[in-house]
């Protein structure tokens, strides 16, 4: 579904802040990047979306991404990101989740009922005509990821989802994210969350693959992930 | 509640004001706004002098706020920061004009004064005006009105993102101002010396915040085409409500009212 083959990216000259990246994700797989701060784990997300372009290549449904297709390919992906404040960037809840469905072509019954059918699945029905100012920040999470669902996309991409939420949300969040099945690249610190939502594990070092494999393994790790100034997830290290 | 919450809170109010249910609520946005917009152009285009015709024009919104049952307590509360500018207007024209226009009693009005008092009656009709359409409409449907009277997409684009980010850098500038103050204690204010720094702090969050916004469209299929809310097509009602509007207010600025009246009591 996702692949990066050899992709390497700077912001700055002589200063790679990816290097030399390579992996792949199969269809419905659920991926954690990890990473210290500064690793690369944001501008891989970016890299995969589009938002920024290096040398390499990044494919998605085998089809590499280019200047040309990033309109349909992105309708295959959905980005979660970090800040629900800047995800939802309309008046109210649902006219944040039809904005996305209406760019790609939906009319407006079909965006109507793909609203529903995510609302009515999330149990989020009751937020769906609320002022996007006006809801908390747990609720405006589970909306930005609903309004990414309204998109029907092949896989989602999420930067941080557990951030800045309260046990009781961030609870809701994990639950929602394990029972999508879509293809999931998440990227976070959350380690927990990590572990209770994916079955893999990408570490990252200064733009580079250190560990790739089952979340289990590599998790419990504990000088792997010390050495890249990580630490076990907490309900491993007690 | 500090000043930026209490900002915060006095924008809410102007959501919960829109999602009441009136007559004027239930009309479709496109008949609100042509007749706001028909409204401020009659009231505007009154004369300097012509202050006894302006006045009449003063029923419109009284029967609006009637209709609609918005206080109009509210309304010169949540507009008291604009009003002192608006008053301002023709503030020096008593100065400059000082011409006797008409006498009550022994006491001669000049025509600075009366024309301070239209300029300041028309400003003060015409926030009404336009406080009242926004109570009774929702944002999104406004925007969606006036990309319907072919409002340049960018404009309206603007006017909806503004309204909906407001009150997230209304929350930056609170925080700022909060870590401030307790780096800075007994100071009132922010003092100037740090009035440079606070806006640049300010103007590069909100850049990162329009870029990662700006993705965040793209990532959606936006390209160009802004999608705005479906709003209920007019009605007949709609479309009465704004000829009768519409013909009121012709019918104002064309006929003296109050003088008419007046004409009946007074030889």
């Amino acid at each position: 579904m996702i692949e990066l083959k050899n992709v390497s990216f700077s912001y700055e000259k002589d200063r790679p802040v990816i290097r030399d990246l390579s992996f792949r994700i199969a269809d419905g797989e659920s991926v954690g990047l990890i990473g210290a701060n500064g690793a690369g784990k944001s501008t891989v997300l970016k890299l995969i979306l589009g938002l920024c372009s290096g040398q390499g290549q990044v494919l998605i449904d085998g089809e590499e991404l280019t200047r040309e297709n990033l309109y349909r390919i992105r309708g295959k992906l959905g980005f979660v990101l970090q800040n629900s404040d800047n995800q939802m960037f309309m008046p109210t809840v649902y006219e944040d989740m039809i904005f996305g469905p209406l760019n790609y072509g939906a009319t407006r019954e079909e965006a109507d009922r793909r609203v529903d059918a995510v609302l009515d699945r999330l149990g989020l029905q009751d937020l769906k005509h609320r002022h996007n100012h006006r809801i908390s920040g747990g609720e405006k999470r589970m909306a930005a990821i609903a309004t990414i669902l309204a998109m029907e996309p092949k896989a989602i991409l999420m930067d941080e989802p557990s951030s800045a939420l309260d046990p009781y949300n961030r609870r809701i969040v994990i639950n929602t994210i394990r029972e999508l099945p879509q293809t999931k690249l998440i990227t976070s610190h959350d380690l927990d969350m990590i572990l209770d939502t994916c079955e893999r594990v990408i570490l990252l070092d200064g733009g580079q693959i250190v560990a790739d494999g089952p979340a289990e393994v590599i998790l419990r790790d504990k000088a792997l992930l010390e050495g890249h100034r990580m630490e076990l997830p907490l309900r491993l290290a007690r | 509640m500090n000043k930026m919450e209490k900002a915060l809170y006095e924008l809410s109010e102007m959501d919960d004001l829109a999602a009441q249910r009136s007559p004027v609520h239930g009309l479709c946005p496109m008949a609100k706004l042509l007749s706001t917009i028909a409204y401020i152009i009659v009231a505007v285009s009154f004369h300097k002098y012509d202050l006894s015709g302006l006045v009449p024009m003063v029923l419109w919104p009284v029967f609006l706020f009637q209709l609609s049952g918005i206080p109009v307590r509210t309304c010169f509360y949540k507009l008291r920061i604009v009003l002192p500018l608006v008053m301002a207007v023709g503030l020096f024209n008593p100065f400059f004009d000082r011409a006797a226009m008409l006498r009550i009693g022994t006491v001669a009005v000049s025509g600075g004064v009366i024309s301070m008092l239209t300029l300041m009656l028309k400003g003060v009709l015409c926030l009404m005006a336009s406080f009242l359409l926004m109570a009774t409409t929702p944002i999104d449907h406004l925007c969606a009105a006036l990309r319907k009277l072919h409002v340049p997409g960018m404009l309206v684009t603007l006017l909806l993102l503004t309204y909906r980010y407001v009150g997230v850098m209304t929350e930056e500038l609170a925080i700022m101002t909060e870590a401030y103050h307790l780096r800075s204690p007994g100071q009132k204010g922010i003092h100037i010396s740090a009035w440079g720094s606070f806006l640049g702090q300010l103007l590069l969050r909100s850049m990162d915040r329009a870029e990662e916004l700006y993705s965040s469209m793209q990532l959606r299929g936006y390209h160009e085409h802004f999608h705005y809310a479906d709003i209920k097509p007019c009605t007949v009602r709609d479309g009465i409500y704004t000829i009768c509007c519409v013909g009121l207010f012709l019918l104002l600025r064309l006929v003296n009212v109050a003088q008419l009246l007046g004409s009946l009591f007074v030889r």
